[in-house]
């Protein structure tokens, strides 16, 4: 370790220094330092400042009273990761700390951010919408900053707006969609009912379903708007049938992502088809039945922190700071270009409790990782699919690989 | 083999004619039956399945094996078992969620690996009390103690580190970073090296007990298997240091590493998801736990040869041996 880290006092000048260095020394390709023996008995403690940057979501709809509102989502992963690397770090001499920065719907994200590179923050977890991401990413101040979205999951983001400093924890909808098409390619469920709420992301998450479906070899046979005015609000029963009614299908895929109408599909369609996709059977990153490969280990954690389940938003920022504590107990460093560099190794490999490693893709920064498939009480399968293959990593068979991203940026 | 005959004739005098020769008896915890599984080991048939505490896991002979230790991981306790009655007589202090344990070579104190709040537990076997409680990093698993009875070596899932404990002084006094997601760990008869499976990473790391530094991280590669399914688990080293076996969990084999040249050599197919393994009392067998298959497979370690699987019951974990 570099005796001059301890001498610094403060934080705020101990990232400025490393950056300076970091700059000085051009990085090399890193070989990821492996199974040195770390001596307790070690100089003082080096501090690393992680920030959460986050706005209140706005439009949201009123959730069904029985459901629990989980207002922060993500937060409480974040917390839970920096007790963690804490742990690890009592060992290591590492310490972590997390900076929460939680804007109003009415609060400016850009100044936010500025402030915290003024104040010397570079790795920063942001839950924004995909234009605040978009744009922070391109700020000069974001320039030798990590953004480590948690809770977007625009293709956009990943594809023709992506950016060099902008890594993905959340997955993508393209990751979700593939996962899904895989099982119903499996299940032989090749006919498709394609139903698509009113708003911008739904629209989108129609268009991540629409490109997975020749990929997989199946067919949209049938595709409706439900508009959600006041009779389909009202009365379900009898506009559920009337709207599920024509071609044939095997399973109707909708595409909800506020929760509006979704949940009134299920036992209401005229023919009787399973629903999945945004609602039903839905593919996401972290589910409360997941319990195999030590999840349950995770699950208990959070809840005994929490006092709720564990979402997908709280994973997501689990990951991202497990992953820079990784990083850094990896390197026996807290340098943000020498945890950088780790952190898009091709050696990197986290484990978040789903079987296989999870890595950076270096074309998009997305995390690579299992999708799961899971009903409301039940975890139906994990994605990729037994006998979906891939030449590199079977991970990569959800999502965009690489020879078909839309992101020009290199890492 | 030949060698088989004088010894089981021996035996036959010294015990009487109602023990069959080098007869082994086989415990194996079943983690979805709440039970634990009795097997004759010679014979490869299922004794007797008695009920016991609640999601069973590690478990352990004491020094004696007069006594039976498992961990009742969902009851939060280690319950004593005796082997002779097969009843349970007793329960240590493991304090909640007990995963794996280890005892000393005196069988007179355990180490338990507390999963969900960082810590190992140290209890008195005799007084059946906790003397002391170790952070550890996060969710510690794998549990080890060194025969020479100066190291106990706990590994921690998430922390990703080996923490090396004064057996003495109940301190950690040095950390070795290990690949992602330690699973087990175990020392060589020579209390020389400790090896750590990590299930992530799909490897081995070898670990010189005198300096805590790395001397080899061993992969493994099989033709047909995805590099994703190979996620090792138990290890057995014989007491010669020729051969160490290597459990490898969704692979469905187990590895034979030549534990000298920490070279692979061969690999066996056995049940699914293989987890844990034992030696037979003679070093002839190797007992293996199948947790999806619901069985154990016995390995001629002479023949080099899986002879059968026998099944056991619901999902098969820890496995131990009495001669």
């Amino acid at each position: 370790m570099n005796p001059l880290i301890y001498k610094l006092a403060s934080p705020l000048v101990l990232v400025l220094t490393l950056g300076n260095l970091a700059q000085a020394a051009a990085p090399k390709k890193a070989v990821p330092p492996h199974n040195e023996p770390t001596k307790s008995v070690a100089p003082a403690t080096e501090k690393l400042t992680i920030a959460y940057l986050a706005q209140q979501r706005e439009n949201l709809l009123p959730q069904a009273y029985f459901l629990p509102t989980a207002a922060d989502a993500g937060l409480q992963g974040a917390r839970l990761a920096i007790t963690d690397d804490n742990t690890t770090g009592a060992f290591t001499r590492q310490q972590f700390e997390l900076k929460e920065v939680l804007l109003g719907a009415d609060g400016d994200p850009g100044a936010a951010f500025k402030q915290l590179r003024a104040d010397g923050y570079r790795h920063i977890l942001v839950d924004l919408p995909t234009d605040s991401v978009t744009a922070l990413s391109a700020l000069p101040e974001a320039a030798d900053a990590l953004l480590y979205n948690v809770s977007d999951s625009a293709d956009d983001l990943r594809g023709p707006r992506c950016a060099a400093n902008l890594l993905h924890l959340i997955p993508s909808r393209a990751m979700r969609a593939d996962a899904l098409a895989q099982y119903f390619a499996k299940k032989r469920w090749k006919m498709l009912f394609l139903a698509i709420g009113t708003t911008s992301k739904d629209t989108l998450y129609a268009a991540a379903i629409k490109r997975a479906v020749p990929r997989f070899g199946l067919k949209i046979t049938e595709e409706k708007s439900w508009n959600h005015r006041f009779d389909e609000r009202r009365t379900p029963e009898s506009e559920v049938p009337v709207f599920s009614q024509g071609e044939e299908y095997d399973v109707m895929v909708v595409a909800d992502e506020d929760g509006a109408f979704g949940d009134l599909l299920s036992y209401r369609t005229w023919s009787p088809r399973p629903v999945a996709g945004t609602q039903g059977l839905v593919a996401t990153a972290w589910h409360p039945t997941l319990e195999q490969w030590g999840a349950i280990q995770l699950q208990n954690r959070f809840r005994e922190q929490s006092k709720r389940w564990m979402t997908e938003i709280d994973y997501a920022a689990w990951l991202a700071i497990r992953a820079i504590g990784e990083a850094a107990s990896r390197t026996k460093s807290l340098d943000f270009s020498k945890i950088k560099e780790y952190l898009l190794n091709d050696g990197f490999a986290l484990a978040g409790f789903k079987g296989v490693p999870l890595s950076f893709r270096r074309w998009d920064g997305q995390l690579r990782q299992p999708m799961l498939l899971a009903g409301e009480r039940s975890l139906v399968a994990v994605a990729p699919i037994d006998g979906f293959l891939h030449p590199k990593n079977e991970l990569d068979t959800l999502g965009y690989d690489q020879p078909e991203t839309q992101c020009k940026t290199t890492r | 083999m030949t060698r088989a005959y004088p010894l089981a004739f021996l035996s036959l005098l010294t015990y009487g004619l109602s023990i069959p020769a080098t007869a082994d008896t086989v415990y194996v915890t079943l983690e979805k039956d709440n039970a634990l599984a009795v097997m004759d080991g010679t014979s490869g048939k299922l004794v007797k399945t008695i009920k016991i505490g609640k999601r069973p896991r590690g478990i352990a002979l004491g020094k004696d094996a007069k006594q039976l230790y498992v961990a009742a991981s969902d009851s939060n306790t280690i319950q004593v078992i005796d082997t002779a009655s097969l009843k349970i007589v007793g329960k240590l202090p493991s304090d909640e969620d007990p995963e794996t344990f280890a005892l000393n070579p005196a069988g007179s104190t355990m180490y338990v690996s507390n999963e969900d709040d960082n810590r190992v537990t140290v209890i008195d076997i005799a007084q059946q009390k906790a003397i002391k409680q170790i952070p550890v990093g996060v969710e510690p698993e794998g549990i080890a103690v060194s025969l020479d009875g100066r190291w106990v070596v706990s590994t921690s899932e998430t922390t990703n580190m080996a923490h090396w404990i004064d057996s003495r002084s109940l301190e950690i006094v040095d950390n070795t970073l290990v690949d992602p997601r330690p699973r087990y760990a175990t020392f060589t008869a020579d209390s020389q090296q400790l090896w750590v499976s990590s299930e992530i990473a799909g490897s081995v790391t070898v670990i010189d007990a005198n300096t805590r530094q790395t001397v080899k991280s061993i992969t493994f590669k099989i033709p047909g298997v995805t590099q994703e399914k190979i996620q090792p688990v138990g290890i057995k080293i014989d007491p010669q240091r020729h051969y160490a076996y290597v459990a490898l969990g969704p692979a469905n084999r187990v590895a034979v590493v030549d534990a000298k040249s920490l070279e692979v050599v061969d690999y066996w197919l056995v049940g699914q998801r293989v987890w844990n393994l034992e030696f037979s009392p003679d070093l002839k067998r190797l007992y293996t736990t199948n947790g999806i298959s619901n069985d154990v497979s016995i390995v001629d370690l002479e023949n080099r040869k899986v002879l059968k699987s026998v099944a056991v019951g619901q999902n098969p974990w820890g496995v131990a041996v009495k001669p």
